[in-house]
């Protein structure tokens, strides 16, 4: 395993080269080093003298793939590109482009992040999970197809109506949680009941309706009519049999997340005022923070990796049959 | 298990508590003198050579202090002393220094003597904590020094000192300094003595080396001699009377050497511990909690110099109860929290709910807060009012534009031709429409480039190109006669003579939202009323920027938000030496008049006074018959704010005003109690059809157990 996992590894380095080159690429085609000068010096009374300073001091005023007026090796290192993608590698992301150390504000902003992110995941598992196996028993009944309706009524309704109706109802009408803010430790708890509840209740059409499919899928096969036959119960047969075996795809679309949670929700965060990593990227980008957008992309391209190699792995727990080699 | 039993402990709690459940602050913030506002966007900058916007003065202002400010409670706006013991003093004289009369001819200098008052302390501070009178504690920091170091917070000792001049001439060379990246060093170097030449010594030193401190005490900028501890002078090129405003914003707020050590470290900044981040000031108030993903809280400031509220203001204020708090002891609250808000509707409920104690008013909002009455005045709703909610209106002292590029071959120039086409554009688009249907009526339609609350405005004057009187009543002129004005510029019926095909015209805007869209829409329609077709040429900002420097945009959207309260700070936006595309300036539309450019010049270093009025009327005149702008609107500021919130009275130019804010904590208690009691029944109501909608699934679940095989 440990060979497959180096394998895996090795593989990811010309992936995360490519996923480098192509944000610095889109990056510059939109924004140039002088336009992001502009932006952070403001917009009023800005001189060329400061653009030129301001550049200068970030080493932004090289040239961006190839320097022309360089010998040899130089011609490729001395270039913005270079300078500002060798130390990502060794996972130093540096400081923002507003002078900030980039790792720092994504330890404190991680936190707040995870603090909704894994409740969410855990308790919309367990109720998905639930609600899919309730189906699952009652298929071919009323409860089954109401239960498909409704799930498809959920999962059609946009996460932001889900927001700003929950925040409506239990914050503006009944006033049992404040409407947005954040505070650590116990004290958090008032403030992230409703986020998770509404993030939990976001999910469950789309959740429910999939490992139903998956449920259903395995309830039909050979092994189950067997475990009826031999006269097992029926909770027995979705807990023990199918729980078990439907687990592969279940796994694919979780572990590969895990990795990511803390990345955050945009939307959530913002309208609750969380301060977490949600909108650390977005707001990077509209203020032209490059040094910011290629450490949270590249951030993001190492943690899917490294969560599609956990998935693997993870294989290996539920089917004995898996092997990694 | 454990967990979930501390979980319901601690929502137990919370129900026990009188408190409303929805309250968003903890203990440690809530009660007492404290303001609760919002913030929606991160400042930028907290340096104040640096911060040049109204979203970081907010919150600097309230910490740093320049020499003077502008009068709370008086109109016209009008200069006073903060830290200074009196107002400036101004000499002039000529190049061989001799002493001469203010208005002289040939005057080469102006000296400003500044004398500050004595016992000013700053905030406590680690930068000046020192072991012994001369070794500072925290001045050469290493890694292990740093260990459990993450806020100012965390070094143990704080210390302060009296604020010297030394500590403002410092501010002044930090502004020379291109590592602060101040964006008025361009527009100093013009006026400082010296300025340009520091600038070339200090560029040269870090050249040479680059230390992690430059101590700008050791170098000499000419402009600047210190008498004393408490006084020294600035010596001005020529005379700049608008020198006075610049004195009273925050670039020339004080900085103390040791904080530019302190902070100097290059430990400290990985641990993003920096000036940009952790202001160090003599105000009311120090920033005591910057966490702006979440919250910034400004608190007392302990060795504040004891300012004390204006015994004096217009007249009507004491009236409106503004000098009820004459002559206590500034600051009136003890803390100030601003909440990030990013999104309107959380930020509007929570406004509602008693937890902010002011608010704007967006547009999604705007309805259900503000009405307007028989005569176009707006008032609260009868919601709003019955919650014991105010409204102040302000028209601001800003402008918001559209701009014809003047060095563009078809709608710019001096022709003849041209300037009747930019004025029956300006006839054809109705900004008191714009204003109804875009602004909420929240605004003014501008009759030139200055504002009301600026001098050289003039009530009741009206853009005679533009509008007629009827009935006492401002009409803009017909459509008919816009195209009358383009048949006579030789475009009839808005046709090209060249093509015999409608005119068209392109419009540089940037546009991102659906919002924009139906603005846009209402522009090309506005043009399309005189048979011109406008082509839209939406872009980002940096290409529009790109485009305003290149001089490729033909007619564009822009705005001005004053810096100062004189007239000069608004006419420099089409003064000829300022043109964008020649010298890099502000005037975006690159207008250029000889006879404007010179009456400007005289205009500028006059005192306020007839003689400038009747300059200021000549140049407005020249502009509404040139018409490089289309004039566009100034806009009107709605503000709500609770009945515990009190001092409230509009002043656009000071950005220093919470300290005059006082709050009546007791009153606010009690509303925020009865607006936000819990309601519950709905909670067992849902668990009842909870357990009701489980009963018919146990029903199915134990028929199929109990259904024998077939």
């Amino acid at each position: 395993m440990i060979a497959y996992i180096i394998r895996r590894l090795l593989y990811a380095i010309p992936i995360l080269l490519g996923v480098n080159i192509f944000t610095f690429t889109l990056f510059f085609v939109v924004n140039s080093p002088d336009d992001m000068a502009r932006m952070h010096l403001g917009v009023k009374r800005v001189t060329p003298e400061a653009v030129e300073s301001w550049k200068a001091e970030r080493g932004y005023e090289k040239p961006l793939l190839v320097n022309a007026e360089q010998q040899g090796l130089a011609k490729l290192t001395d270039t913005i590109f270079f300078q500002k993608s060798v130390n990502l590698f060794v996972f130093n992301f540096g400081q923002s482009d507003s002078g900030r150390d980039i790792l720092y504000d994504i330890s404190q902003r991680m936190w707040p992040s995870l603090a909704i992110a894994i409740p969410v995941l855990l308790v919309g598992l367990l109720i998905n999970i639930t609600f899919a196996l309730l189906i699952a028993f009652f298929r071919a009944t009323y409860i089954d197809i109401w239960g498909v309706v409704l799930c498809v009524i959920m999962m059609s309704i946009s996460g932001l109506f889900y927001i700003i109706g929950g925040q409506f109802v239990a914050s503006k009408l009944l006033h049992l949680v404040p409407i947005s803010g954040y505070e650590t430790g116990v004290a958090s708890i008032k403030f992230l009941i409703l986020p998770v509840i509404i993030g939990v209740i976001g999910g469950i059409g789309a959740g429910t309706r999939w490992y139903r499919t998956l449920f259903l899928e395995e309830i039909n096969k050979d092994y189950v009519r067997t475990a009826r036959a031999k006269g097992l119960a029926e909770q027995m047969i979705l807990f023990r049999h199918v729980f078990k075996n439907a687990l592969i795809p279940i796994l694919t679309g979780v572990v590969v997340i895990l990795p990511l949670l803390f990345m955050g929700s945009l939307i959530t965060e913002s309208f609750f005022g969380i301060p977490g990593l949600g909108s650390y990227t977005i707001d990077a980008i509209n203020n032209q923070d490059f040094a910011i957008v290629r450490a949270m992309v590249f951030l993001g391209s190492v943690l899917y990796i490294i969560g599609l190699i956990l998935t693997d792995i993870s294989y290996t727990f539920v089917d004995p049959r898996v092997r990694l080699s | 298990m454990r967990w979930l039993l501390i979980l319901t402990i601690a929502v137990m709690l919370s129900a026990c508590s009188d408190e409303p459940w929805n309250d968003p602050y903890s203990k440690a913030l809530s009660g007492g003198k404290v303001v609760y506002s919002s913030f929606s966007e991160r400042p930028k900058h907290l340096d104040p050579a640096r911060s040049y916007s109204s979203n970081e003065y907010a919150f600097i202002g309230q910490i740093y202090e320049p020499m003077l400010q502008y009068h709370f409670l008086k109109r016209p706006y009008e200069l006073t002393t903060l830290t200074a013991a009196k107002m400036p003093e101004v000499s002039y004289f000529d190049a061989q220094g001799n002493r001469l009369a203010e208005g002289s001819a040939d005057i080469a200098y102006s000296e400003y003597r500044l004398t500050i008052k004595p016992g000013i302390m700053y905030q406590p501070h680690p930068a000046f904590a020192r072991f012994s009178a001369d070794a500072y504690e925290y001045h050469q920091l290493n890694e292990t020094d740093l260990i459990d170091k993450h806020t100012l917070a965390d070094f143990k000792h704080h210390a302060t000192r009296e604020l010297t001049v030394d500590d403002y001439i410092y501010q002044v060379k930090r502004l020379a300094d291109s590592k602060t990246h101040s964006p008025i060093a361009g527009v100093m170097a013009e006026y400082i003595v010296g300025f340009s030449d520091f600038q070339e010594k200090i560029k040269e030193l870090r050249s040479k080396s680059a230390p992690a401190f430059l101590d700008l005490r050791e170098i000499d900028m000419a402009g600047l001699k210190k008498t004393d501890d408490h006084t020294f002078t600035i010596r001005i090129n020529k005379t700049y009377p608008q020198f006075r405003f610049w004195l009273a914003m925050p670039f020339f707020a004080p900085m103390p050497w040791e904080a530019d050590s302190f902070y100097s470290q290059p430990l400290l900044k990985k641990k993003n511990i920096t000036l940009d981040w952790f202001p160090i000031g003599t105000g009311p108030f120090m920033l005591s909690e910057n966490n702006p993903n979440l919250r910034m809280v400004l608190k007392k400031n302990p060795h504040f110099h004891g300012e004390t509220y204006p015994v004096e203001g217009d007249p009507g204020d004491a009236e409106q109860g503004l000098l009820e708090d004459a002559g206590k002891t500034l600051p009136l609250i003890d803390r100030a929290i601003y909440s990030l808000e990013k999104e309107n509707i959380p930020y509007w409920n929570k406004f509602l709910q008693g937890y902010y104690d002011t608010s704007g008013v967006s547009s999604d909002s705007f309805d259900q807060a503000i009405q307007f009455n028989a005569t176009g005045d707006a008032n609260l709703t009868e919601q709003m009012a019955g919650k014991g909610i105010d409204l102040m209106t302000a028209v601001t002292t800003s402008i918001s534009y559209m701009g014809f590029n003047m060095t563009d071959k078809l709608v710019g120039g001096d022709s003849e031709r041209a300037r009747l086409l930019r004025r029956a554009i300006s006839i054809a688009i109705d900004y008191e429409e714009y204003i109804s249907i875009f602004a909420n009526g929240r605004g003014i339609a501008a009759q030139g480039p200055l504002p009301p609350g600026i001098f050289g405005h003039r009530e009741g004057d009206h853009n005679h190109y533009i509008y007629h009187k009827q009935q006492n009543r401002l009409k803009r002129k017909s459509v008919e006669h816009a195209k009358q004005l383009l048949d006579e510029a030789g475009y009839e019926n808005g046709r090209d003579p060249e093509t015999g095909k409608p005119l068209v015209l392109y419009f540089d805007v940037t546009a991102s939202g659906p919002d924009d869209k139906a603005r846009l829409n209402w522009v090309r329609k506005q043009f399309e009323k005189i048979g011109i077709q406008l082509v839209l040429r939406t872009t980002d900002y940096n290409r529009f920027q790109e485009k305003m420097r290149k001089g490729t945009a033909q007619i564009f959207w822009w705005g001005w938000n004053a810096d100062y309260p004189d007239p000069e700070n608004f006419l420099f936006l089409l003064y000829g030496e300022n043109s964008k595309v020649e010298h890099g300036g502000e005037n975006a539309a690159n207008y250029a008049n000889p006879e404007f450019d010179k009456l400007f010049v005289q205009m500028k270093n006059m005192p306020n006074g007839e003689q400038r009025q009747q300059i200021i009327n000549q140049m407005i005149e020249i502009l509404r018959k040139d018409a490089p702008w289309i004039w566009g609107f100034h806009p009107k500021a709605f503000s709500l704010f609770h009945q515990w919130y009190k001092n409230v009275k509009p002043n656009l130019m000071a950005n220093n005003t919470l300290k005059y804010k006082r709050v009546e904590a007791e009153i606010r208690a009690q509303q925020q109690q009865q607006w936000n009691q819990p309601v519950v029944w709905p909670l067992w109501l849902i668990g009842i059809v909870l357990v009701l909608s489980i009963l018919p699934a146990i029903r199915i679940y134990r028929q199929h157990e109990q259904r024998r095989a077939k």
